[in-house]
């Protein structure tokens, strides 16, 4: 039962991110009818946006501290960011020590302008072009992106570690009247999931609850008809591809602790959410993060020892690394639509 | 120019035939000369004609053929493992292997056309990739990939008594031995591996002419242009598309096959998603759809590559010094990201321009360019098909 309940809660965090990058890429697809290559590289700019904000609390000031001296007698540098001089010991500190969560203060603005920048600029422009040309176009401009990170970061990944006080491991067992060592959990994965949750949660109220999300949601149905009302859609849904952009960046931010952000984290995450959208079923909402969550889930099943194991009595060692892709191909020979997908979405 | 050739098959294919030939000469003043490079060209310019065949003649964008590459590469290091150290029965292996792997995944990625297509072989190339780096260790050797050993059986073969690993060989003849001459102060390198896959270049090019005109060809075009009409007249197009993906995908293996005749060994990282990514480029940027177009852009971005890879931030400050101090040091700055490890975001760069301003390729660039010179109106331009002319729906 705890063996059980331990590869639960290690899938979802990895389950949240593939939730995360689904749901924005079904946001654009179901609003604009266009498949974003360039999706996994906005996961990696919002992790960059920590490593950016990081960089610059930490400019600091260098003063020669005549007290203390190094082996060969010279006196030491110290540098102290200017954060400390400006705010004081104890809050210049915690600052730093925040700076993940602050990140997602830097990467709302940086994430909504980058995505409604990418909209306008670039592919309002492929809505009319055929499908390939899409694919194309994000599949490039997600290289371009990638190598930009590249130039100015480098190719080894960067620590940002999480505030101290969410480091390390807890014992999720005894919160839920279990014995005691039977679940040791890290704490930041469960900010993560929940973090994702309350994202994930909002998105849909967004859209359910508020006149904004509504029309978005008349025009994922009928846009020519929402367009004869009266009303601007295009430029709403150009906020949707923004919203989306910040979403995947978010998911990029928080993810930062977890694995240190690196210029390939994005192509990495984007194979495996195309995975996740097209099992969930394409354009389909509830589809994508419940897929998410499965896929994420099922992933650290198969990493388990016990299961490892029968595959590799069966000369299949390291089944993990394929499952999702295993499961998705039997599910598309299954239901050809994807779990929740809708007659119609992409049946040319 | 152009257009005159695609009307005179036998032009074309003569044409052709000399340029390959000839490569090590025409390509020395440029600094291609050498055979590493020439074979390069020859290799992805099989593999480039392969995807062609899928994505030009059906629109079927598959990311997922490097796959087929890296089995093709595999099943011919095996070869040279066990049986004999002699390219023949290795190819053979290579494509028949990449065309039964081709088989199983197009049977189930055909299922869907479109996005779910692409996306379909993008996540059966990046399920390869880590069958091939983890789960299949025993067949692929994993991360160090598979090499040859001096132990291996090679049961066809005399046995080994040099001490040395075999070289592979045609017949005897030896793939990396290069005769060299010297003319005129440059050196002309005439190499038996470059020569080999360009023969095999040259077949692989006039097949996929055959079947650019033959009624199977014209079926194909059909199903780009307007595959709903051709199911509501009763055609299964199925069988069609599938064969059209097997094809390719055999193009696919027998590059990689050749790419293991030249050079030994196989390793998981050529069948990655981005190597998939880099044939769509080739394809895109010659021109897809057209016969020499994909050849034209493997040969443009290999040789690209290599010259770019090279540039450092020193060459660049020697063909600037002639500039102000100040000056000179900001275009070489702003230059640096574009040049030597940064060649990748040239590449995405160029791509990029290419998809947006320049649907067709470069060829339909030099077909434009022609036109404009000739003073003719756009609209009663080439034969080139635009592949983005797309239906009334």
């Amino acid at each position: 039962m705890d063996a059980i309940l331990l590869q639960i809660l290690n899938g979802l965090d990895k389950g949240s991110a593939y939730a995360l990058i689904a749901l924005g890429l079904t946001l654009i697809f179901g609003t604009l009818g266009v498949v974003n290559f360039a999706h996994g590289a906005l996961f990696m700019i919002g992790a960059f946006c920590v490593v950016t904000l990081q960089k610059i609390l930490n400019i600091s000031t260098v003063a020669i501290d005549p007290t203390t001296v190094d082996f060969l007698g010279n006196p030491l540098k110290v540098k102290t960011p200017y954060i400390v001089n400006w705010f004081g010991e104890a809050a210049g500190s915690a600052i730093i020590n925040w700076s993940v969560p602050l990140a997602i203060l830097f990467a709302i603005p940086v994430m909504l302008f980058v995505g409604y920048a990418m909209e306008r600029g670039l592919i309002k422009h492929f809505y009319k072009r055929p499908h390939a040309d899409q694919i194309l176009v994000t599949f490039g401009l997600a290289i371009v992106l990638q190598e930009i990170i590249k130039a100015f970061y480098g190719a080894n990944p960067i620590p940002t570690p999480a505030p101290e006080i969410f480091r390390g491991s807890f014992d999720f067992g005894v919160w839920i009247g279990m014995a005691e060592n039977a679940v040791i959990y890290p704490y930041w994965r469960l900010v993560y999931f929940a973090f994702s949750a309350i994202i994930i949660g909002s998105v849909f109220a967004f859209l359910q609850f508020t006149t904004f999300g509504m029309v978005v949601r008349a025009g994922m149905a009928d846009r020519e008809t929402v367009g004869l009302l009266g009303i601007n859609i295009d430029k709403r849904f150009t906020i949707m591809f923004g919203i989306a952009a910040a979403v995947a960046g978010l998911a990029g931010v928080m993810y930062s602790p977890i694995n240190s952000p690196n210029y390939h984290m994005g192509m990495d995450f984007l194979v495996l959410s195309f995975v996740v959208v097209v099992v969930g079923g394409m354009g389909s909402l509830p589809g994508a993060v419940l897929a998410g969550f499965t896929l994420g889930i099922l992933e650290s099943f198969a990493s388990m020892n016990e299961v490892k194991g029968f595959f590799e009595a069966m000369y299949l060692p390291s089944i993990d690394q394929i499952i999702i892709y295993l499961v998705a191909i039997i599910i598309l020979l299954v239901r050809p639509r994807g779990l929740m997908g809708r007659a119609g979405v992409m049946e040319e | 120019m152009f257009d005159k050739f695609q009307n005179n098959d036998r032009m074309l294919m003569l044409f052709f035939i000399f340029l390959v030939l000839a490569g090590p000469i025409l390509l020395a003043p440029l600094g291609a000369g050498y055979p590493d490079l020439l074979q390069r060209f020859c290799i992805f310019g099989i593999f480039a004609i392969g995807f062609n065949i899928l994505f030009g003649l059906t629109g079927y964008l598959s990311f997922g053929h490097a796959a087929f590459l890296g089995v093709g590469s595999y099943s011919a290091v095996w070869m040279f493992k066990l049986l004999t150290m002699n390219v023949i029965p290795a190819l053979i292996l290579a494509v028949v292997v990449a065309g039964l792997f081709s088989l199983l995944i197009g049977y189930i990625s055909l299922r869907r056309s479109g996005i779910y297509f692409s996306i379909l072989t993008l996540a059966f190339a990046q399920m390869s990739f880590s069958l091939a780096y983890s789960v299949l260790t025993p067949i692929t050797n994993g991360e160090t990939g598979l090499q040859l050993t001096l132990d291996d059986p090679r049961i066809l073969d005399a046995a080994n008594t040099s001490g040395g690993l075999p070289s592979t060989n045609f017949f005897g003849l030896t793939m990396n031995s290069t005769s060299k001459l010297e003319f005129f102060g440059m050196v002309f390198q005439f190499n038996v591996g470059f020569y080999f896959c360009a023969v095999m270049l040259i077949l692989a090019f006039y097949l996929a002419m055959r079947i650019f005109r033959s009624p199977f060809g014209l079926m194909l075009k059909a199903i780009k242009t307007n595959q709903n009409r051709l199911n509501y007249t009763g055609v299964n197009t199925r069988p069609y598309t599938l064969a059209a993906f097997v094809i390719s995908g055999m193009y696919a293996g027998l590059a990689g096959g050749l790419m293991a005749c030249t050079d030994p060994l196989a390793g998981a990282e050529r069948m990655q998603w981005t190597a998939s990514g880099e044939v769509v480029l080739m394809t895109i940027l010659g021109g897809s759809g057209t016969l020499l177009g994909p050849v034209l852009g493997a040969g443009f971005i290999k040789y690209f590559e290599n010259i770019f890879s090279k540039i450092n931030e020193s060459v660049l400050h020697g063909w600037f010094s002639f500039l102000p101090d100040g000056l000179e040091d900001l275009i070489v700055w702003v230059l640096h990201f574009f040049v030597g490890k940064g060649w990748h975001l040239t590449l995405g760069l160029l791509f990029m321009m290419v998809v947006i301003f320049l649907p067709g390729g470069l060829l339909q660039g030099a077909a434009n360019i022609i036109d404009w010179i000739r003073g003719k109106k756009q609209s009663s331009s080439t034969q080139i098909s635009n592949p983005n002319s797309m239906p009334a729906e």
